[in-house]
This record gives C-alpha cells, structure tokens and sequence, in this order.
C-alpha cells in the first residue's frame, strides 16, 4: 500500500468496551497490537481477527477489524478458510492454551503443518478463567485448582515444542509485561509468510495470578529470561554471565566462565533443522526457571493457500477458463429427438 | 462380427441384470459398461451398485461379493427392478449371496471355472449347487468363462494369470450379444481406460470378443434379445450418478452466483467422491480442502463464506454430528453455507457402504438451541445437481446455512439425464453489501451487521471492504447492531426472528404438486431417493385400477406452503421411508394427519414391489 494508509491507535479500537478483569494482562497484549498496527502498512479492512472461546477470544470484539468470535477451538480452522479464500486478507488468530491446545490442539497443529498465511497468538495463562479456574493443559504436575483439589497429574505441553514438533516456519515466545518485546515479535509474525506462531506468557490475575512473575516480573528478567537473536551467543543474566551450550545430551545453562565465550551457543532462527530449536525449547520446563523468548525458528516453506491459488491458476492454463455446459457434455452423451 | 443364430431377438420391454462376483472381479465396472451401452443406445436406464464394506475380503468369501444391478427399459423407469431377471454370477459366492433376490424361474449365468471345492466352501456350499438339483426351476446357463479367457488371451502371449482377470469383458461381452447392445462404445472405453498399456487393451478387447463369439457360435442359448431405445424427452443425454451430479451442481451453484467455492470435506463413505470430483474442476476457481477433520472442513468453508465465497462442506452421518456445532455457529452468524450428508446405514459408524436416510431428524433439530436451518433433499442422481443448486440459493438469499440430503443410493446410481442448456440454469447471485445501511442517532452514516431485509436476511459485508468492518460470532447478537448482547427480551426477540427467517422460505419454494388420482383416499407422501420406487409403485397400482396419489417433498424445511391443505385433502396417507419413521413424525407434528409409516432399514432402497403391497393394505379390498 502506497496511499496514505496512516492510522493511529484509535483507528484500531471498536466501540465496544472491553470486559477483561481489571488487571488482566489481556489488556497489555491488546495496546502492543492496537500500538503496533500503526507501525504497519495495513489497512482496518483488510484486517480479520478470529478467536474461538476463552478470555483470550473476546479479542476480535474489540478491534476496530472484520472478526469473528467462533466456537471453541476451531479459530484456526475458520481463519484457513478465509486465507484461503482472500489471500489479501490479513488473519490473526487469537486464543488461550484451553482454546488452542486442548479442544482446538487438532486445528493448531495442521494450521501449523501447512503453513497457512495467519498469525496465532496464544495467550498462555496455564489456567481455565472464563470457566472460572480449571487447571489447562499447560498448568504444571501438581496443580491445585476447582477441578483438582489434590493437585493436576496431567502432564503439560510445552506449546513452543509442540509448535516445532508441528514443523511450524515461524515460533516465538514474548510476555505480557514487556510492550516493546511484544511488539518486536508481533512484527515479525506478521511479516512472516506462513503460519507464525506467537506464544504469550498471559497473567490470569484472577485464577493463576503471578504464574510467570518468577521469571517476567522487572526485577528477575535479566537473570530468569534468555533472549534469543539471531546470530548473537545465547547469553543471560545481570552481567551476561549466564549462556546456553549445546551439547550431546541438548541443551545446557553454563557460566560463561567456565565454558569460554566461544563454546556458547549461536542462536540461527533459520536453522531448517528444528533440533536444536527444539533443545532450547526445552530448556525450561516450567516458568520456574530460566527460560528463553523471542523467535526460536524462522524458516522458509511455501504457504499453503498461496500454493493452492497456484494450483487454480496453473488449471486454468491448462484446461481453460472454467466452462459449465462444457462440463456437463463431459461425459459420453447421446441425443434423443 | 457375423451372427449365425438365424432367429431374430425376441423384443423384451425391459430386462433387470445383476453383474455379481467378486469384488476383485471388476463387477462395478462391468456394470457400468453395460450401463453406459445400454444409455447411449437410447434405453432407460436405473442402476444400483452394491459394494461390500471391506475393501479387500478374503476372495471368494460371502463378504467379498460385489454387485452391480441395472435395469434397462423401453419405456422410462425410475428404479433398478425389483426382482432381477437375470443373475451373472463370477463365483459360487456370488450365487449364493444373490439367488434369493433372482425372480422364480430366472436367468442364472456362472462362470463354471470358479465352482471347484476352494470356492464351494468358501461360499459354504456342501455340495455344487450345479449339481444338487437346488437350482432346478431356474434357467441356468454354464459357462467356462476363465478358461474361454485364458485361451482367447494366451494366443496374444497374456500370462494366465493377467488374462484372468479379463474374465468380466467376457462375461460383458457375452451378455452384450444377448441383448443385442452395440459393441464398439466398449471397444473404445477400453481403448481410452487403459490407454498406454497395450497388453491389457488387448487382452480386454481379446476377452470381451471371445464373451460376444461365444454367444454368437454356441447353440447354448436359444434367444437374444433387443430392448428398444425408450421414448424419453427430446435432448441431450448423460448418464450420471448421484454424486457426480452433485459436484457438478457445487459448480453450477459457483457459476450460476458468480462466486467462486470453497469445499472444505473430510473424507468419508459414500461422500468422498464429491471431494474427488471437485478437485478435478479447479479451472472453475473452485478451492478444495481435505480438511484435518469434519469439524475444520465446516469451520474452514464457514471461514471462505464470512470472506465472500460460497461455502460447502460434504459428509455422511458420522461427519454430519461432528459438524453440528459449527452449523449453529453458522445459524448465528447468519453466513451462507450448504452442508450435504450423503447418508448410510447408522448409528455409529453402521452400514458405511449401505444407504439409510435416517439423518433427517438430525438435520432438522441437530443443534442445541432453537437452531433452524432449511433442509432439501435430492430424489434422484440427476436430481442431486439441481438440489444443489436449490440449496446454494437459499443459503446466498437469506444468509443461512442450509442442509442438504443425499443418501447412498442415490450417490452411487445412475439414471439418464437430460442435459439443461445455460438458460435452463437460475441466477442465485447476490449482491455484497458496500456501503453503509444506517444513520446514527448523530446522522452519521454507519454499518449495522444485523439490520435485515425483506426477507430478514443480514446484509453481506465481507472483508476488504472499507469502512464497513463489523465483528461476528456465536455469543448472541443485538438485533441491528450486531453488538454482544445478553439481553433477555433481544434474545427471544432473536430466536423467533431467525426462526421466521427460515420459516417465511416457504414463500419462496415451488408448491407441492399431486401425481396421480388427485381425489383418490389415499396419499403416498414420500422425500429424498424412494422417489422412483414410490413412482413405479404408484403408477402399478392405477395401472390395476386403484386410486391413489402420491407427492414428494423436496424441501422438509420449511415444507411447501400447500402441503398442510395437501395432506387434509386426504382420508388416508402413507409414508414410505429408510428409516423407523421420520418424516411422518414431522407431518403428524406439523399438521395433526394419521400419517402411517412404511419403513426399512436393511442397507437397501424399497422395491416397487414393497410399496405396492403396502399400498394394498391400506387400501384393502
Ligand atoms: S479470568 Fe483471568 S484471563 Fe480471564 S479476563 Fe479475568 S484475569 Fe483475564
């Protein structure tokens, strides 16, 4: 687009008002969208949120876009159809770690396998809250909540090493306290061709309050979160004492001292092995320890709708523009006078 | 080739086959050659494949039996025979699944090769049914067709065992001298079908020859026969089954709305091959999805309709109760978008190659909440393509999902069909809406989402459009604004008003009309493929000087606007269905009449013949 196609951060807010919790981190994610659509060369109508049912999936309401509030889990199965049908569109996913990896997990994993051009924000609070405070499929071993009073036996998902598992081109991870990280994220998953998957450690103030405060409130980052960038050392902590080796049995936290600068892993987003991105996604087991953000794997495959239009066009070539009474004089046909 | 049997064929009105063996045998095929001779010879022609379930039973076992039963006529029939007449039987298996249904004194063909003691017994034969005397009352005719196969192919260097499998072009060839059926549309069906492998056009065309000389030189049987081409209505013709007439119609419905289509399916018995069939036409902009499952192919084609394109989603009764949340979603949202159940044999995954039509309950209130949505049923192969077609209008005018109904038989039948010319074919397209429709208590023009028309449809706004950008969803909708609203007095407001929506269709639908004894006592009230049964019967018992009537409905919701005075007009109905009863539940709901039942469910269409019975009694002396 080369008019002006300028908007600001109240071209992006509907008239609806928005019904989060007070203090939900909700709220955060939709600012750093509604702050970084401006910063973007995209217009409100060629915009489309989809969600399916949770918290997270109230989104669609409150962008000034076109959007659809669908049914549970199938946000992903909606959005491919309107990729498909307009690839001009641009479709973002938006839903929570019940929505998208329990009910909707089928629908997350194809979008992902396919490559399908959308961006999918997963709000991940590891907690049920429009239900009012069941354990999800990503709340830890353990957990006690209304549906487990002795404690959850479930084993979690790791939603960025499902992501890869799927063979996803784009997976990152970013956190509600931290805007410009959101947005720098948001960004790339946006001008990523394909499906980009966007992990967002989400704070359910009400029902899983301070889930992720160890390692994002203000205070822990530096020493509790490993930045991944592209070409850099994997390198954390007050000092950049810490960093990340790659070793045999995967990978490993070291003290820089120890290991010598040059032993230190090199981060390569564009890796088309999802190995090692897979090590360092499981490098935390849970937001109790030092865990990485920012884009694990950015890879390159062809986008699955732009390769069926091909297909359309390429039949057109081929057999011609399509012709009704043609098609049905088909087959073998005989006349009756 | 020369005939020397001197006498000329003996006209027959109408002859019903059945091709059967085993299903590695090529039975279908054989079938549908005949078939396809028959049709383009100018006879009317009905068919009914039966396949088995597996795709591969043991071989020469009662499970593994294919068949493939066709009608063909002088005069325009609307099923495949009740009782067939004559009985092609590849394998003692074969026999015996398919005797009972032979008429007394019929026809029995075997390929006498395959009758040795394997097969017997695989069959559960304890003695030939050749020898014991049990087929006695029977004409029955033994021909060695494997080994006349083996030694019409083996001149051309054929390894037996490839030219084995030639046996069903001579067992074609062979009947195809009997009833007199023009030779050269197979000899070049096999040319086209097998093209690049030389050895087995060869081998073919050697086999289907040897079936035909064997007729011709053999004093085996005394007659051939001729069916005369039948009188039908002046046009051109194909014949066409159910399903491919419904793809077809999806393309129509694209072409004739000026929209392109999105199919977002799952695979599934008997509806794949819409999916198939479909992916083959992509030159007509036509998107095919073979979705992760039943639930994304609805949510995928809801996703293209929101966009702007004509949403379809193809399934079976197992598909269908995956979708039906998705389809209340689309109830909400108000979107067009035409489902289509092929239906079979239920519950649970039941009878996947057999028809059943048993899902209508389930596509009328298969939703939770008051969830309307209209329902059309196909009656016939060739009528599948324009119920499509009915089905995408009504999905594009009033913004609603719409349910179609399909059923196995129809899906995989065949009937001729006239070809309708482009002027034949409706306009369904709609407009989108572009501009805004509604000021604001400030005078500014604004985009009201749920502000309706006449017919109470919402306007179509899809995305790209400036200005107009408007949220959608399944939480219920403040009529007018579209906004999220748990308002009680809206919420009821909005129920009644989608119900009105569906229920002022019938406004819009053809009248049901009466066929036969229009002041007879007696209704058969029929829906979907017992048409042509309901039909033969019908016209049977007038023929014996009964008075009867009989209509069909094609839209089951809303029903025709006349089908309540219809139904009063008469002392007695009758509705034939495959199922325990569905439809004459609705009617007796609907419109307070003794509707009585005559049902089936056995994985098989009603024969004329179970019809006219039923007709009797009811009638009595
Ligand atoms: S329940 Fe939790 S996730 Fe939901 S709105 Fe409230 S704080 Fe946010």
């Amino acid at each position: 687009m080369t008019d002006q196609a300028t908007t600001t951060r109240q071209d992006w807010i509907s008239d609806q008002e928005v019904r989060w919790c007070p203090g939900c981190g909700d709220y955060s994610i939709l600012a750093a969208v509604q702050l970084l659509l401006p910063e973007l060369d995209v217009k409100p109508e060629n915009m489309v949120f989809i969600s399916g049912i949770g918290c997270a999936a109230r989104f669609p309401y409150y962008m000034e876009t076109y959007g659809m509030h669908s049914i549970h889990g199938r946000a992903p199965a909606v959005a491919s159809g309107i990729a498909m049908a307009n690839p001009d569109l641009d479709v973002w996913v938006v839903g929570g770690d019940g929505d998208m990896l329990s009910i909707g997990g089928n629908h997350l994993i194809h979008a992902l396998r396919r490559n399908i051009n959308m961006v999918i924000l997963l709000f991940n609070n590891q907690i049920y809250g429009l239900t009012k405070g069941q354990y999800s499929p990503t709340s830890e071993v353990g957990k006690v909540t209304k549906s487990t009073p002795f404690g959850s036996v479930d084993h979690p998902f790791n939603p960025i090493s499902l992501a890869l598992g799927a063979d996803a081109t784009f997976v990152a991870r970013t956190h509600d306290m931290d805007r410009k990280h959101m947005m720098e994220i948001f960004r790339r998953a946006h001008s990523h061709t394909g499906a980009a998957f966007v992990e967002i450690y989400q704070n359910c103030n009400v029902f899983n309050d301070g889930a992720f405060s160890e390692i994002t409130s203000k205070q822990n980052r530096s020493s509790m979160l490993i930045p991944l960038e592209h070409g850099k050392p994997v390198r954390f902590g007050d000092k950049l004492e810490k960093g990340v080796v790659i070793g045999d049995e995967g990978a490993r936290i070291v003290d820089v001292a120890d290991v010598g600068e040059d032993a230190l892993h090199v981060h390569d987003e564009g890796n088309t092995n999802p190995g090692i991105a897979f090590m360092l996604s499981r490098l935390a087991d849970s937001p109790h320890e030092p865990t990485p953000i920012g884009v694990f794997r950015h890879v390159h495959r062809p986008e699955y709708a732009e390769a069926a239009r091909h297909q359309l066009v390429e039949a057109q070539e081929r057999q011609g523009p399509g012709d009704l009474q043609a098609l049905l004089h088909s087959r073998p046909t005989w006349e009756v006078t | 080739m020369p005939d020397t049997v001197l006498r000329p064929p003996r006209e027959i009105e109408r002859v019903i086959i059945r091709f059967a063996g085993d299903s590695g045998d090529g039975m279908q095929l054989t079938g549908d050659r005949f078939t396809s001779a028959s049709a383009l010879f100018g006879n009317d022609v009905v068919t009914l494949p039966e396949y088995p379930a597996e795709i591969r039973a043991p071989a020469g076992s009662l499970a593994g039996v294919s068949a493939f039963q066709v009608q063909i006529s002088e005069q325009p029939i609307s099923t495949p025979g009740d009782a067939p007449n004559v009985l092609v039987a590849m394998n003692p298996a074969a026999l015996r699944v398919n005797i009972e249904a032979l008429e007394r004194g019929g026809v029995i063909i075997v390929n006498v090769d395959s009758f040795e003691d394997r097969n017997l017994e695989k069959a559960g034969y304890d003695d030939n049914p050749l020898e014991d005397n049990s087929l006695d009352g029977y004409v029955v005719y033994e021909v060695p067709m494997s080994s006349l196969t083996r030694k019409a192919c083996g001149q051309l260097g054929v390894k037996p065992r490839d030219a084995e499998r030639s046996k069903n072009f001579f067992a074609l060839g062979l009947i195809s001298w009997m009833y007199t059926r023009p030779i050269d549309p197979t000899l070049d069906f096999i040319n086209d079908r097998f093209e690049g492998n030389e050895r087995v056009i060869e081998a073919n065309t050697a086999a289907f020859r040897a079936g035909y000389n064997f007729g011709v030189t053999t004093e085996l049987f005394e007659y051939k026969y001729t069916v005369k081409p039948a009188e039908l209505p002046a046009g051109t013709y194909t014949n066409i089954t159910g399903n491919t007439a419904l793809a077809w119609g999806i393309v129509a419905a694209g072409v004739q709305a000026g929209l392109p289509v999105l199919l977002g399916s799952y695979p599934i018995t008997p509806a794949s091959d819409i999916l198939h069939e479909l992916s083959r036409h992509k030159n007509f902009g036509i998107r095919t999805m073979q979705a992760e499952d039943e639930i994304a192919g609805i949510g995928a084609a809801l996703g293209a309709s929101f966009a702007g394109q004509l949403g379809f989603t193809t399934t079976s009764g197992p598909g269908l109760a995956l979708k039906s949340e998705a389809m209340g979603l689309a109830v909400s949202v108000e979107l067009p978008l035409v489902i289509i159940d092929i239906q079979r044999g239920g519950p649970s995954t039941g009878l996947p190659t057999k028809t059943e039509a048993a899902d209508l309950l389930m596509a009328m209130y298969g939703r939770h909440g008051e969830s309307p949505v209209p329902v059309v049923a196909a009656h016939s192969p060739s009528h599948c393509f324009w119920a499509t077609i009915e089905a995408a209008r009504i999905a594009l005018k009033y913004r609603t999902p719409v349910l179609l109904l399909s059923d196995g038989y129809l899906a995989n039948g065949t009937e001729p069909w006239r070809l309708p010319t482009a002027t034949e074919l409706p306009d369904i397209s709609v407009a989108f809406t572009t501009s805004p429709n509604h000021t604001d208590d400030d005078g500014n023009d604004t985009f009201w989402p749920y502000k309706r028309d006449h017919n109470l449809a919402r306007p179509w706004a899809i995305p790209g459009t400036p200005g107009l950008m408007h949220r959608v969803g399944g939480l219920e909708k403040e009529d007018g604004t579209g906004n999220v609203s748990y308002d009680s007095q809206n919420h009821e407001h909005m129920v009644r008003t989608r119900a009105a929506k569906i229920a002022g269709i019938a406004a819009d639908i053809a009248e049901i009309e009466v066929e036969g004894d229009v002041d007879a006592d007696l209704l058969v009230l029929g829906w979907g493929s017992t048409l042509g049964a309901i039909a033969t019967a019908v016209d049977r018992a007038l023929d014996d000087g009964r008075r009867v009537a009989r209509a069909h409905v094609d839209h089951i919701n809303p029903f025709p606007r006349n089908l309540g005075d219809l139904l009063s007009r008469y002392e007695k109905i009758l509705v034939p269905e495959m199922n325990l009863g569905q439809l004459s539940k609705l009617v007796r709901a609907e419109f307070l009449v003794d509707a009585q039942s005559l049902t089936k469910v056995s994985g098989q269409p009603f024969t004329a013949l179970e019809i006219e019975e039923a007709i009797e009694e009811v009638l009595g002396d």
